[in-house]
This record gives C-alpha cells, sequence and structure tokens, in this order.
C-alpha cells in the first residue's frame, strides 16, 4: 500500500503518475455511465438530452473514440429495450462525423460475426435489429439493409443443415421488420416482396413436430399456443396489411429528421452467414404464450391483438427489461412499470402475461423461478391499488384451465401459487374454486389446490393450513405429517422384529455405538433365507425395516436430530444396504415410516445418496415401483426424481472439472520445466516429476468414465421404467376397449417429457442408444412420439 | 428467448455494462461479526466467498422444515443450524442455512431476503461460516441482543424485551 501523500501539488512525480493511470477508466465509467443513462426519466426532454449526448460525444471523439465505439457496441447488444434511443443516438453523431458513422457500423458487423460465432444468438438478435433501426437514422441505406436480409432468407436454402439454423436466420429478419418494414419496403419494394414470398414458402415446409411438446396448454381455446415463428409471420402479414403502419414504437429519431437526412449513408458490407459447424448450437423453438385478451381489461386500455406487431414489440421490450434486471428486483419492477405507452396499454396485464410466460417456459424458465415470485410481490408493492387484482385474475385463469396444462407447468403454477400465499397470510378465496370438491381426486382441479396446500403447510404448520380453507375443504388438506411406527404399539407386539426393535430404541438412547447395533441385529432371521440362492445372505429386509423403522423413529423430532442419525449410524446403513434390494428397501421403510410427511422423505433421500447409502438407480427404481403407485402422480415424487437427476449431473461435472484442472496443472509443469530449461536432462527426474500427476489423472479419467456410465445407466433405467409402465396402460386400455387418455396418462406421459426437457443436454449424447434400444418402430405410437418430438428440437 | 450461448455476458469486443452488473441484494452489508477471530481482511475474504447465510427476524416457532422449504428454492441447502437461547436451549430467532454451492446462497440473498417466512419479513445476510458456539443468542438472557433492550411487544418473539419484562 503506498504511503499517502500529504501534499499532492508540491511533489511533481509519483502523484501525477497515479492520476494519469487512473483518470482514463474514470472517463470510460462516465462516458459508459452518460450513454446508459440517456433516456431515463429526467427534467428535460428526451430529444434535449440526445442532443446534448452527441455534443459531449462528439467532443470527446478525438481522444476516445475507441471506448465510445466499445460503449455504443456493447449497449446495442445488451441493452435492446431502448434500441432506438440509441441508434437515434448514432444518427446524430454519424450526422457531426460521417468517419464515426462508418468505423461504427463495422465495429458492428464485427461484434455481430463474433456473437455467431460463440453461440450467442439470442446477442446478434439484437445487433441485428440495431442495424436495422440505423436505417431509419440514415446511417445505413436501405438497398444494403436488404441485401443482408436477402443472405439471412437464402439460408433457407441451405441443404443439410438444422431446421434451427434456418429459424435463427429468418426470426432476424422478420423480428426486424416493426422497426425498419416500412422504410425497406419504401425503398425497395420488390425485392421485400420476394423476401416475404420467400419465407411465406419456408414457414409452410418447415417442420413442426416439436410444438406440442413446448405448449403450455394442450387446448386452442380461449387463446391459440402458436409457434413462435407462426406467430411472428402472422403478426408481419397484418403489418404489411396496414401497410407498415406500426405506433407503438418510440422513435426519438423523428425529431431529428431535419439533421438526419442531411447525413450521408453507409452501406452495408456484404455479410455472409457464417457456415454451419458441428459447435454451432441455435436456440430451441418457443410457443408464445397467451392468456390475456381485450376482453380481459373491459375498463382499460385496449390490449393489442395476438396477431399485432405491437404486442411482439411489448413483449420483446418486457423481455428484455426482465433480461438486464433480473438481479435487481426493485429496478426490474419499477423499469417494467414505467415502460412507455402505459396509458395506451393495458401495462399490468401485459407485465403479469410477460411473466407468466418466462415462468412457465419450456423447457425451463430464463431465470430461477423464486425470482418470478418476489418480482411480482415487488410489482404489487408498487401498484398496490391494481396489479393484485391483475394478479388473482390471472390465477383464477391458470385454474379454470388446469385441466389442458403441461403438468410442468401445473408444478411451477403450484410452487408460485403457494409461495406468494405464504407472503399474504395465505388469503384467498377458496370458495370460489368449491367445483373442485365433486371431481375425483386424480383430476387436475382437486390435485393442484390438494398440492398448493401440501406446500402452504410446508411453509407454515399443518393446523394453519385447517385453519385457511373453508371444512369442506377437509378432503384436500394435507396430512399431518407425523411419522408411522409400526413397532409403537404394545398391540404390535406379535410383529416379526418387534422385540428387536425395542431391543434397539433402549441401545440407541444409550448412545450405542455401530458394532453394538450390529450385534443386536444379528439374532434378526432373515426371511428370505428359504428361496436364497447362495448369494443373498447380505439382504435381510427384516434387518433393515427394524432398524431403520426404529432409528427414524427416534430421530423424528427434526430434520437435523434424522441427518445425525443417518451420519452417527452410516456403516449400519451402508452394510445393510449393500446390495441393490438392500438400498430398494431402506428407501421402501423410509416412505412407511414417513409416507405422511414428504418432505421429509425428500430430504432423507438427498441425504441418503450425498452419504452413498443409496445411489441413483436405487431411487429410480423405487419411484416405478409398485409400492409407490399410489403416490406415482403426486409433486414430491418428481421433485424427488430430478433432484435425484441433477446431483448425478452436477457429480460428473465436478469429476470431469477436477480432471481438467489436473491435466491443466500437468500441463503448466511442463511449460514450466520446458522454459527454466538446463543442461539437465535428467529423464528419470521428470518422470518422477510428472509420475503423481500422471497417475492422478489416470484415475480421475477413469473416475470420470465411471461416472458418465453410471449417469448414462440413470436415465435407461428410467425411460425403460416410464416405457413398461406406459405400453402397460396402452395395452390395457387397448383390450378393454376404454379411452387411453386418462388423467394418469396424461401425468405420466407428460413427466416422460419433462425428462427429456429438463435434461435435453445430457439425453443429446444418449440420441443412438436410445433410438436403437428404447425408442425403437416397434414402440406404440403414442410413447414415440414424444422421443420423435424431443429429436425435433434440435433438428 | 431460448438458450445462452456459452461465456454470454463477457465478449472480447465489448465485455458488459456496470449498470447490468450491479446486484446489490447480494454484496455484503456493514454489519461485520464483532467476535470474528482474524483480521478485517480475512473476514471479507470469508464473507465474498462463503455459501452461510445468517437469517434473523425468524419467529420463535419457526421450525427448520420450513426454513428448509423456503431456503429450498433458491438451491440444494446444505445444513440448516437453528439459533438457541444459550440457556434454555431452544429457538430464539435466528439460524444459519448453509448451501452447497455460493450462487444458491446469492439467490437467496436477491430474492428470499426481505419477504415472509411465518408472516413475518426475514432478513438475510453473509455469514462467515458456521463455528461451534455461534448458534447461541449473546443476549445476557440468553436470547439475542435485539430481544434484550426492545420496547416493543412481539408474540412471535417473547412477548416483550427483556429488559421491559424485567420491569
Amino acid at each position: 500500500m503506498s504511503r499517502r501523500r500529504h501534499s499532492d501539488d508540491s511533489d511533481a512525480g509519483q502523484p501525477h503518475k497515479r492520476r494519469r493511470t487512473s483518470e482514463p477508466s474514470e472517463i470510460e465509467e462516465r462516458l459508459e455511465s452518460l450513454i446508459c443513462r440517456v433516456g431515463e426519466k429526467s427534467n428535460s426532454s428526451l430529444e434535449s438530452n440526445l442532443e446534448g449526448l452527441a455534443g459531449v460525444l462528439e467532443a470527446d471523439l478525438p481522444n476516445y473514440k475507441s471506448k465510445i465505439l466499445r460503449i455504443l457496441c456493447t449497449v446495442a447488444r445488451l441493452l435492446p429495450e431502448k434500441l432506438t434511443v440509441y441508434t437515434t443516438l448514432v444518427g446524430l453523431l454519424n450526422a457531426r462525423n460521417y468517419n464515426f458513422g462508418g468505423e461504427f457500423v463495422e465495429a458492428m458487423i464485427r461484434q455481430l460475426k463474433e456473437c455467431l460465432k460463440v453461440n450467442m444468438y439470442n446477442e446478434a438478435v439484437h445487433l441485428v435489429r440495431f442495424l436495422s433501426d440505423l436505417v431509419n437514422c440514415h446511417v445505413i441505406a436501405a438497398p444494403s439493409m436488404v441485401a443482408m436480409f436477402e443472405n439471412f432468407v437464402s439460408v433457407t436454402q441451405e441443404e443439410d443443415v438444422p431446421q434451427v439454423r434456418c429459424d435463427w436466420y429468418m426470426f432476424a429478419f422478420l423480428s426486424s421488420l416493426p422497426w425498419v418494414g416500412k422504410e425497406l419496403y419504401e425503398k425497395k419494394d420488390a425485392e421485400m416482396d420476394r423476401l416475404l414470398s420467400q419465407t411465406e414458402s419456408y414457414l409452410k415446409r418447415r417442420q413442426k413436430i416439436h410444438v406440442p411438446m413446448l405448449q403450455v396448454w394442450t387446448a386452442d381455446k380461449p387463446h391459440p399456443q402458436e409457434e413462435y415463428l407462426d406467430c411472428l409471420w402472422s403478426q408481419i402479414q397484418k403489418l404489411k396489411k396496414d401497410r407498415w403502419q406500426e405506433r407503438h414504437i418510440l422513435r426519438p429519431y423523428l425529431a431529428f429528421d431535419s439533421v438526419l437526412c442531411e447525413a450521408l449513408q453507409h452501406n452495408l458490407p456484404p455479410f455472409t452467414p457464417p457456415p454451419h459447424t458441428e459447435d454451432s448450437v441455435y436456440p430451441m423453438p418457443r410457443v408464445i404464450f397467451r392468456m390475456f385478451d381485450y376482453t380481459d381489461d373491459p375498463e382499460g386500455p385496449v390490449m393489442p391483438g395476438s396477431h399485432s406487431v405491437e404486442r411482439f414489440v411489448i413483449e420483446e421490450n418486457l423481455h428484455c427489461i426482465i433480461k438486464s434486471h433480473w438481479k435487481e428486483r426493485k429496478t426490474c419492477a419499477a423499469q417494467l412499470l414505467s415502460y412507455p405507452g402505459n396509458n395506451k396499454i393495458p401495462l399490468n396485464y401485459h407485465i403479469v402475461e410477460v411473466i407468466f410466460a418466462e415462468l412457465f417456459q419450456l423447457p425451463s424458465p430464463p431465470h430461477i423461478e423464486v425470482m418470478y415470485t418476489t418480482l411480482l410481490i415487488e410489482l404489487c408493492k408498487l401498484q398496490p391499488g391494481s396489479l393484485p387484482q391483475v394478479l388473482a385474475q390471472a390465477t383464477e385463469m391458470l385454474y379454470m384451465r388446469l385441466d389442458t396444462m403441461n403438468t410442468t407447468c401445473v408444478d411451477r403454477f403450484i410452487n408460485w401459487f403457494s409461495h406468494h400465499l405464504s407472503n399474504f397470510q395465505f388469503r384467498w378465496s377458496w370458495e370460489d374454486w368449491s367445483d373442485c370438491l365433486t371431481q375425483d381426486l386424480e383430476k387436475p382441479k382437486p390435485k393442484f389446490v390438494r398440492e398448493v396446500l401440501e406446500k402452504c403447510m410446508r411453509l407454515s404448520y399443518h393446523q394453519r393450513i385447517i385453519d385457511i380453507v373453508p371444512a369442506s375443504f377437509s378432503v384436500l388438506s394435507p396430512a399431518n405429517p407425523v411419522c408411522i411406527y409400526k413397532y409403537g404399539d404394545e398391540s404390535n407386539r406379535s410383529l416379526p422384529g418387534y422385540t428387536v426393535a425395542l431391543c434397539l430404541t433402549i441401545a440407541i438412547k444409550n448412545k450405542a455405538s455401530n458394532d453394538e447395533i450390529f450385534s443386536i441385529l444379528k439374532d434378526v432371521p432373515n426371511p428370505n433365507q428359504d428361496d436364497d440362492d447362495g448369494e443373498g445372505f447380505t439382504f435381510n429386509p427384516l434387518k433393515i425395516e427394524v432398524f431403520v423403522q426404529t432409528l427414524l423413529h427416534l430421530a423424528a423430532k427434526s430434520f437435523s436430530h434424522s441427518f445425525s442419525a443417518l451420519a452417527k449410524f452410516h456403516e449400519v446403513f451402508k452394510t445393510l444396504a449393500e446390495s441393490d434390494e438392500g438400498k430398494l428397501h431402506v428407501l421402501r421403510v423410509v416412505y412407511e415410516v414417513w409416507k405422511n410427511h414428504p418432505q421429509m422423505i425428500a430430504v432423507l433421500v438427498d441425504k441418503m445418496i450425498r452419504t452413498q447409502i443409496v445411489d441413483c438407480a436405487a431411487v429410480a427404481n423405487w419411484i416405478f415401483s409398485s409400492e409407490l403407485a399410489h403416490d406415482f402422480t403426486r409433486f414430491y415424487i418428481w421433485e424427488i426424481l430430478h433432484s435425484t437427476i441433477r446431483k448425478m449431473n452436477k457429480h460428473v461435472l465436478k469429476i470431469h472439472k477436477e480432471l481438467e484442472e489436473t491435466k491443466a496443472r500437468l500441463a503448466r509443469q511442463h511449460k514450466r520445466r520446458d522454459s527454466d530449461d538446463d543442461d539437465d536432462d535428467d529423464d528419470r527426474s521428470t518422470d518422477r516429476e510428472d509420475g503423481p500427476l500422471e497417475e492422478q489423472i489416470e484415475r480421475l479419467q477413469e473416475k470420470v468414465e465411471s461416472a458418465q456410465s453410471e449417469q448414462k445407466n440413470l436415465f435407461l433405467v428410467i425411460f425403460q421404467r416410464f416405457i413398461m409402465l406406459l405400453t402397460e396402460h396402452l395395452v390395457r386400455c387397448e383390450t378393454g376397449g376404454i379411452d387411453v387418455f386418462t388423467p394418469w396418462y396424461k401425468s405420466c406421459i407428460e413427466r416422460l417429457q419433462q425428462i427429456f426437457l429438463q435434461h435435453h443436454q445430457i439425453i443429446q449424447q444418449y440420441m443412438v442408444t436410445l433410438e436403437n434400444l428404447l425408442f425403437t418402430a416397434e414402440l406404440d405410437h403414442h410413447i414415440l412420439a414424444v422421443f420423435q418430438q424431443f429429436c425435433a428440437l434440435q433438428a | 428467448l431460448g438458450r445462452a450461448g456459452p461465456g454470454s455476458a463477457a465478449m472480447s469486443s465489448g465485455g458488459t455494462l456496470s449498470i447490468l452488473r450491479s446486484d446489490s441484494y447480494a454484496e455484503l452489508s456493514q454489519y461485520r461479526d464483532q467476535h470474528f477471530r482474524g483480521t478485517r481482511y480475512d473476514q471479507e475474504r470469508l464473507l465474498r466467498k462463503s455459501c452461510t447465510l445468517y437469517v434473523g427476524n425468524l419467529s420463535f416457532y419457526t421450525t427448520e422444515e420450513q426454513i428448509h422449504e423456503l431456503f429450498g428454492k433458491s438451491g440444494d441447502i446444505k445444513k440448516v443450524i437453528m439459533g438457541l437461547d444459550k440457556v434454555k436451549k431452544t429457538a430464539c430467532g435466528f439460524c444459519f442455512v448453509e448451501y452447497y454451492a455460493r450462487g444458491d446462497a446469492e439467490n437467496a440473498m436477491r430474492y428470499i431476503n426481505g419477504t415472509r417466512l411465518d408472516d413475518r419479513i426475514i432478513r438475510t445476510d453473509w455469514d462467515a461460516g458456521f463455528k461451534e458456539g455461534r448458534q447461541y443468542g449473546r443476549g445476557r438472557s440468553g436470547g439475542q441482543v435485539r430481544d434484550e433492550y426492545r420496547q416493543d411487544y412481539d408474540a412471535g418473539r417473547g412477548g416483550y424485551g427483556k429488559s421491559v419484562q424485567c420491569q
């Protein structure tokens, strides 16, 4: 740390040097701040702020040109919600300094190429849109923009490329048209017509097998769940029919028309889309989520129709705001609510719709689920007189449409609603939902209410839930989460193992060791001993039963108590659960003891996997076992399965990372040795140095391979069990002449879809195996369809 | 929206913007545990890489299970340690939540801090790491210091503050 200078002005040496080296970064910060803040709420008009900023930047160009270029390129890429503010700024700068305009365009093209090279397609779209709006600011000549779009659209003529690649180029073209369609059509109508007709024929011939897998609802009423390109095409067609009149986008450059039209324009250099490579990963297709239309807010401003381009622009901008400020919930809420035009559009409805669109997005929401809960709470705080009502209306609508809602989305609805209620004293008009009480408990509505109440209980306590619902809802209330100890009552003394259970209880209370437990258990007879095939001695279900029941009962007080118990008697657990049957039986007993407390089952299973008492495959087999059939459609089961798969995935990644790090260490060691090269060429000493690291690498390599094989096996087990279960159901229905589509079936097939969607990146590795081994042509077409839809996602 | 490609935040030609880097909820607060053994520098270093959060303003009746359910929404929990009255050894309104991954703790700071548990707004803060003994309240009566001098009546935290109760 440097000494503090008491008299900076008298010393001509260091202080100046320090100030000089800190200045440029200060200036850069200030420039960045100026540029980023333009367009925020201000006492002056946006136009005068832009004018002022353009003047400041123009003056700074001689010294800070590259920094200004970098900042402007970055805001173009990362602040798309302020697109037209920045294109106007660039337009003003170009009018004042033609060369700067040219350099900016070049920098943008470089940035675009780089984005495409590293698979940053979402940001690339923002860049394309920015470039297209620069046509409106007289920075780029319209014909050259059309030429770029011609190259984009011609990608659809490429052979042997994934459809998702063509989709992206089409999307980049179409999604720029709300901003620049009018101008391009005015200058180059023939070319544009040709492009639009090529677009139409591409959209007609492209595959849409993936759509059912991504829809939130399976029904088209009240709002069809459209594929994103189809929806955008309808919007552009309507825009064209309206002669490209678009009234929603804020266009600051219009105020500067007299200045801008004097500017000289630049031509975009010819842009060749980079070729498709093995490493290219394009965005997945999407389905547009809609839950509101103008009839939902009859008092307020009219909501733009689903095929209006305004709807598209509003949704894009709101999504971008969330993307920019997801870490700062108060800022995010404030920015959403200050979206311009909030007296011409029912902004609260748009915001709620966009948030639910993200929350329910398949395969996964863009951000962590809990963010949306908290964001909605912040929005309610900022608009207490209006937003809660819209949210209540939305909740009611979602409830009404539960029958056709995708199971994964229902999960998220359950999580959101219960967490939301817990922040508002669980106040809700449950009676409004009494219709679900007359339905079969497996139907989506009663099932939803049951799961919500269970989750609400987890966030509070059992009696609270009994208190908050009307008495009629007791049939849907969760069970009191108490443990069931089969050896608890004197009346059970005839059960085999009862006396051993008593013995164990006393021993454990007296702080017995693992060895003492083993000796007590030694006397437990093995009910399987008769059909033992010579290998079965280790698996003794009765031992497991007595030990696990007793221990869990003694440790029932809290999670911590149970975890301590698992840790203390880890050795006993490992021995009893050594075989696969042993592991399965441990899980069965845990379930028997804690079936009233699914949360406890989940945390125990998690702990047992982490401490290697059971493995992931055992959990998968347990979930599909007949003992659990009754709970098979309950939410907690799938939470456990997905948590298990995630643990497996994290484990593989962790070991892989260790391997890479060790390899890097070896490489650094070699490099160090090569660089401080002496004449000392003692090969033996270098081998000795490498030895331990190389050994480690070999061991880690084996570990990685075995982990990856375990991971693959886990997925295969899960898929196999699904196929068996579904096939059984389909055959039964066929022979019995009953309708396949029961609530159970819908839930099960969507759970299978969920496996594919939630872990798609890993499952992609197994495509060949899956195709050849499991999802073969002989499979029932209902099941095969799921696989085909999945394949279509990256086709 | 689709999937983000690798390395989406920073790019060689642009990097990111400081307004987008803002992450105020996940920053360190002004509070520093005065009982920490070590230098301020050590303490801050530990706080910046910690996966453990202190959680305050809990009701005395809030259970480990409730805490697990709520905090589990930001990621897998490694351990919950309930804060105890040093004398009575009962819950006294705070706890520690340790995650396996710091990112999950950060999300808790961003989205669970300042929301309700058992109808109370709870507060989370970074903790340098649990050490035996830190699960006990440091107030003279055995609970937390804040409950010693509290003047208001709080049904979830033993009623009036201890100094008021002793009047």
